[in-house]
């Protein structure tokens, strides 16, 4: 296939369309933005894209919950044409706010019949935004994003990123299919079992996630979610102490935009 | 139907809100261990049932897994009754419950999306206000009161209701109308004149209100209400700058000078001589001209920069200053040429001490704990939810900002060159591009021309205006596409003054007319004044042709932004208002304009006399523990709870972060970042300030200033040939002339030091009459005028940031480099500071050495033969190399005897070495392959070999065999981290 076309879904708020745009592009993909009023017009041309992702910021200011009123809007107008787009085998990446939406419109985990999420994204333990680098480890080999990579180290720069699955059922089913693809701190020893607590302590995890879940793909790997941002993470010189040694090539999150536009090639 | 929908957390999560306020009232001493719970909710109204409501909860509300609801009709006894809402096990009698809400009237942007989105779910609610919701019990009336007043709500902003709501609807505004007022002025007497200048908050001299007067009476009429207004807030103190650039008689221990307009004479010259001498190199490209200085960035850009204050709003209400003061400045390059795009924030703070015991705190004023949470809140949500990085910063605390905190914020942007410019033309169409006009921010730009007193808060309520930052951001999405396709010929930001101030500028040269019942409104009610004058904010006025009108609608459409035609500029040379049919202003643009009588001013400076350090205790008895103090005190201290909250990364351009080294916790001297993403060419933003050398003499403290700012980009690799500073005066009453005084001295020091050094000035601004006024417990009444405060902030740029270094000790054995002269400049300084001593001398700037000191310590970084470089600033040398260590997560070990210096035989000279704060000092780490290379580079600068990295986690500093200080990294760092390590 040829260069893979990625609609960057901007909306009122929004504000790392730039950066997620150049991401996919120097991985050789080719990135278009995309206001959602244009989409929500004519859903149909979603079908035109290999890639969807929706990028960090605050959609519509995060009024009322992060990403609350995208997601309804993704839930009440859209819903169709996403299941459609992920029906054809092709990928979605959220990021931060995108994360967010995609968890609480039901497009990365399916909601019950009240449209209630199986897991949310709340309020840092801290209480607080707080923009700081966090080390990563991939889970399993499930998320067509991170294939290949072990580790990463990425900034995270929010105020509700702390998973929280709707109780311990849960998350052993989501770990249980592999759906943890992304966790705070070191990788976890094989065969432990993430529980209903951080095990990972703070700064490290940043926001007390459960589980010390940073990202969560569904059950293809196709669609997945993340609160880090990789697209931040391009140039070696992003990197907090690119002064201390020598500069490599890339820097960490470059790997998982190759990822997505290779899955096209 | 009115209902109410609150929202608590489930059990087990954290209430937050509630430990907040708890917490609060602990520091300010109102209660020890509050019992309190809160929650926060939304009152809807809409002929809509229960279900209807639950179904808006459920789906948009509230999330279920952490949060729980009550939903029910407002003052229903679910929503009112302890028990009955679940709170305090099952008890009622002690609780009460507080209700908090936006005053009707002020911004509430959740309840405008909430609005929103419950449409979107195919219900119709009519109107949504959002609340805020505490239980607090066992507390005395006099207690609930207090914490009402200072934890709970902001009497500027919102109403507190004690009980059940006293309302059964919410207020939608009543209709307009039309009433034309005309102000009987011309047969006012002076007293009169006086009175209606204080009383209609004009805030203007008996002299500009009889020149108003003999206007109209040459006209032979009345002025109207918005006549009078509109020239009030032109000739503001705000927005013409009429001191600074008024006559000005000044004597000072450099001479007497008559100034026609001071800083045309000073500041703006020194920009010119530097131009001059550059000739064709010059790469300023528009300066004091515009809303942002412009400067040349690349072959195909340029990046402009502008600093503002928002003090007097900020004092009011804290997070609405800060959040509106940041928003403000981000429309300054946005209204530059024909719109850069923001790419980074700074912001500087002045804030009395957050330790400072709650009974200090006078009537009217805010406790500055409370102040500083409040404003680094409101940079915070407003920075981060723009999507612009905030990259750089610094906080002074100082007793005397107590009542009148300071409050800088900046924005750099970055505009192709062939958009840099802007004419408005005759036909042109007003557009009046953004949010709504509401009542918020009446009278902001003429209030802030005022001294604050502790009736402000009652006063000039309606001065402090909230923003919505994604209302603003959806502004930019939509300008710089018009400006791309070219839809408009000119473009400025309503700021203090509104329309009034926006309009009258664009069209000055032209001549304007607006319909002003076309604005679009937040609510009904507003006059035509108010329309006018409004400081509503997130709003741009354009000049679009009306061959771009139809384009630039649709586009504006296309993003959900609101574009109204108010007006059109006509070749009149008048400014002239309609309401409908009514004519209610038709004033001369050259009376409005140039016709405000000159401000003449004397100006008188002496500096006290100079003495010898003096007073205070044990000065000399261990300088381990100095330093650890020095390290420990608030300006030194570490800002990571401040800087961790700002996103200073997003748009991905970010190179030298603000925390940088081992452990991401050094303090940087200035940020660097990428404007493009394709390039490794960059900039470097950084700020200059000492308000404590200022009691010594102005001058000294400008340049020293000056210098910091200089030096602090020059240290992350900044090339000093292309940096350009903007100034920022806030100084006191400015008609006493001793206050005046040391503001043109400072001034003319700004002048001095910029041509020495070729650093234009492109921008700047100045806020006068920072005192806050109060009557004592005794009757008595009292002023603090905060001390002579100058932010000089340094825009740097970089060929090739992989050139660019950090502070952070990188390897063990690396040698280490002083380099500058160190004096004896102990006045003003940190360790007289924590020894409590008074005099000293001032530091001061050799010009000469500074210039060639800068170029050279440039070329060794940009060889490559630097591996970490600091500046000295506060505490010293001592302080610059404890930082160096514990960032770097290494020891040192270094001989201050043999530091460049003239000290002789000064009985106080290891202090002095190790402490002065003498300027245009850096300390430079170098591998020892490069040593040879860099002493080369720095040769005819005053430098010297110290000592060297180790692996010791110790730094070590002595003088020959004398031991001076022996400190672990770690301990320095945890003294250096606490104060303001909140949670």
């Amino acid at each position: 296939m040829a260069q893979p076309r990625i609609l960057i879904l901007r909306a009122p708020g929004a504000n790392c369309d730039a950066e997620a745009a150049y991401a996919f592009q120097v991985a050789g993909g080719r990135s278009e933005l995309l206001h959602v009023n244009r989409l929500l017009e004519a859903p149909g041309q979603l079908a035109d894209y290999q890639i969807l992702c929706v990028p960090g910021g605050f959609s519509y200011g995060d009024d009322i919950a992060a990403g609350r009123i995208l997601a309804n809007q993704i839930r009440h107008h859209l819903a169709d044409c996403l299941q459609e787009f992920k029906a054809t085998g092709k990928l979605i990446l959220g990021i931060c706010n995108g994360f967010q939406i995609l968890l609480k419109s039901g497009v990365l985990l399916p909601l019950a019949a009240d449209f209630s999420a199986p897991a949310t994204l709340t309020w840092n333990a801290s209480g607080k935004f707080e923009d700081r680098w966090a080390p990563l480890a991939t889970v399993g080999s499930k998320s067509v994003f991170f294939a290949g990579i072990d580790t990463m180290y990425l900034p995270v720069a929010h105020a509700e990123g702390k998973f929280v699955p709707r109780g311990p059922q849960v998350l052993a089913e989501l770990e249980a299919n592999g759906q943890l693809v992304l966790r705070y701190g070191a990788r976890p020893p094989a065969g432990a079992v993430p529980n209903m607590t951080a095990s990972v302590p703070y700064p490290d995890n940043p926001n007390g996630s459960l589980g010390d879940v940073a990202g969560v793909c569904d059950t293809t790997g196709r669609i997945c979610g993340l609160m880090p941002h990789p697209e931040r993470h391009i140039d070696p010189t992003q990197h907090p102490r690119w002064t201390r040694g020598p500069l490599p090539a890339a820097g960490d999150g470059l790997r998982v935009f190759q990822n997505a536009v290779g899955y096209f090639r | 139907m009115l209902w109410e929908v609150d929202i608590y957390p489930v059990a087990g999560e954290p209430d937050r809100a509630g430990s907040a306020v708890a917490a609060a009232a602990a520091d300010l001493g109102l209660a020890d261990r509050l019992r309190v719970a809160a929650a926060h909710g939304y009152l809807i109204q809409g002929a809509i049932g229960e279900a209807q409501v639950g179904r808006i909860a459920r789906e948009l509300l509230v999330d279920s897994i952490v949060e729980r609801s009550q939903i029910a009709p407002a003052n229903d006894r679910r929503l009112i009754d302890a028990a009955a809402a679940g709170i305090g096990n099952g008890t009622s009698a002690a609780w009460q419950v507080v209700y908090v809400l936006p005053k009707p009237g002020v911004m509430d942007p959740v309840a405008q999306s909430a609005l929103a989105a419950i449409a979107d779910l195919d219900l119709k609610a009519d109107a949504v206000r959002t609340l805020r919701k505490f239980w607090l019990a066992d507390l005395s009336g006099e207690t609930l009161a207090a914490l009402c007043n200072k934890v709970l709500a902001n009497d500027a902003i919102e109403q507190v209701v004690v009980g059940p709501l006293p309302f059964e609807r919410l207020e939608l505004g009543s209709p307009y109308r039309f009433q034309q007022v005309t102000v009987s002025l011309r047969d006012l007497d002076d007293q009169a004149l006086i009175r209606l200048s204080r009383e209609g908050q004009l805030y203007l001299s008996l002299v500009e209100m009889q020149t108003i007067q003999a206007h109209f009476r040459q006209l032979r009429r009345d002025p109207t209400d918005v006549e009078l207004e509109t020239v009030a807030q032109t000739w503001s103190e705000h927005c013409s700058h009429k001191t600074l650039a008024g006559r000005i008689a000044y004597r000072g221990p450099d001479g007497s000078r008559n100034f026609e307009n001071m800083l045309k004479e000073t500041i703006f010259a020194a920009t010119r001589e530097i131009r001059r001498s550059l000739g064709a190199n010059d790469w300023c490209v528009s300066v004091f001209a515009d809303n942002a200085g412009v400067i040349r960035f690349d072959e195909t850009n340029n990046v402009v920069f502008k600093v503002e204050t928002h003090n007097h709003p900020s004092a009011l209400e804290p997070y609405g200053g800060a959040n509106t003061g940041i928003g403000g400045v981000i429309r300054d390059p946005l209204g530059t040429g024909l719109g850069a795009k923001p790419i980074c924030n700074t912001d500087v703070f002045c804030f009395a001490p957050p330790d400072t015991p709650p009974a200090a705190v006078p009537r009217g004023a805010l406790h500055p704990r409370r102040v500083m949470q409040g404003v680094v809140a409101g940079v915070r949500d407003y920075g981060n939810r723009m999507g612009i990085p905030t990259v750089n910063g610094a906080i002074y605390f100082d007793p005397r900002y107590l009542g009148n905190p300071l409050v800088f914020c900046g924005n750099v942007g970055v505009i192709p060159h062939d958009k840099s410019f802007k004419e408005p033309k005759a036909g042109d169409y007003i557009v009046a591009l953004g949010g709504r006009t509401g009542r918020d921010g009446i009278h902001g730009a003429t209030f802030s021309s005022a001294e604050l007193t502790h009736h402000s808060e009652s006063l000039s309520g309606g001065a402090v205006q909230i923003g919505n930052a994604i209302t603003e951001k959806m502004l930019l999405d939509v300008i710089l596409q018009a400006r791309d396709r070219g839809l408009y010929h000119a473009i400025t930001d309503c700021g203090a003054g509104g329309f009034s101030s926006a309009v009258g500028e664009m069209g000055e040269k032209i001549g304007a007319e607006v319909w002003l019942d076309r604005a679009p409104v937040k609510y009904e009610g507003l006059t035509y004044t108010e329309i006018w004058i409004s400081e509503a904010q997130e709003r741009m006025i354009l000049s679009v042709g009306p061959d771009q009108w139809d384009a630039f609608s649709a586009l504006a459409r296309s993003e959900g932004v609101e574009a109204t035609i108010i007006g059109k500029f006509v070749a009149t040379g008048r400014l002239q208002l309609k309401y409908g049919e009514h004519a209610v202003a038709d004033l001369d643009m050259r009376f409005l304009h140039d016709g405000r009588p000159p401000v003449v001013r004397e100006a008188v400076y002496t500096p006290p006399a100079e003495r010898e350090l003096h007073g205070g205790s044990a000065r000399d008895a261990n300088f381990t523990d100095t330093l650890t103090r020095i390290l420990g005190s608030l300006n030194v201290a570490s800002k990571h709870w401040v800087i961790r909250q700002y996103d200073h990364e997003v748009q991905g351009g970010s190179v030298i972060k603000p925390l940088v080294g081992l452990n991401n916790d050094g303090p940087s001297d200035a940020a660097v970042l990428r404007p493009l993403l394709a390039s490794r060419r960059g900039i470097a933003v950084a700020c200059g300030m000492n308000p404590r050398y200022g009691d010594f003499d102005t001058y000294h403290m400008a340049t020293s200033a000056i210098d910091e700012a200089i030096r602090n980009c020059v240290a992350v690799g900044a090339d000093p040939a292309r940096i350009a500073i903007l100034d920022n005066f806030c100084w006191g009453n400015t008609d006493r002339p001793q206050t005046l005084g040391s503001l043109v001295r400072a001034a003319l020091a700004c002048h001095d030091l910029a041509v020495a050094l070729g650093t234009p000035f492109i921008s700047g601004k100045d806020s006068l009459n920072n005192e806050f006024r109060f009557v004592d417990e005794a009757g008595h009444p009292q002023s603090i005028g905060i001390p002579p405060s100058l932010l000089i902030s340094a825009l740097g740029q970089v060929d090739d940031v992989s050139r660019c270094v950090t502070m952070d000790l990188k390897l063990s054995g690396n040698k280490i480099y002083l380099v500058g002269q160190t004096k004896n400049e102990m006045g003003g300084s940190h360790f007289a500071l924590v020894h409590s001593l008074a005099g000293g001398h001032v530091p001061q700037v050799d010009a000469e050495i500074a210039a060639k000191t800068f170029a050279a310590v440039h070329r060794a970084i940009a060889s490559g033969l630097v591996r970490a470089c600091h500046d000295l600033s506060e505490g010293g040398l001592a302080a610059a190399m404890a930082e160096m260590a514990f960032a770097g997560g290494l020891g040192a070990t270094i001989d201050v005897a043999r530091a460049p210096h003239a000290l002789g035989a000064d009985p106080a000279i290891d202090a002095i070495l190790l402490f002065s704060e003498s300027n245009t000092r850096f300390l430079c780490e170098v591998s020892a392959a490069s040593a040879d290379a860099f002493e080369r580079q720095l040769a005819g600068v005053p430098h010297a070999f110290l000592g060297s990295v180790t692996d010791r986690a110790v730094l070590e500093i002595v003088a020959g065999q004398r031991s001076l200080v022996s400190i672990d990294i770690a301990v320095a760092k945890a003294a250096w981290q606490a104060p303001l390590n909140w949670p």
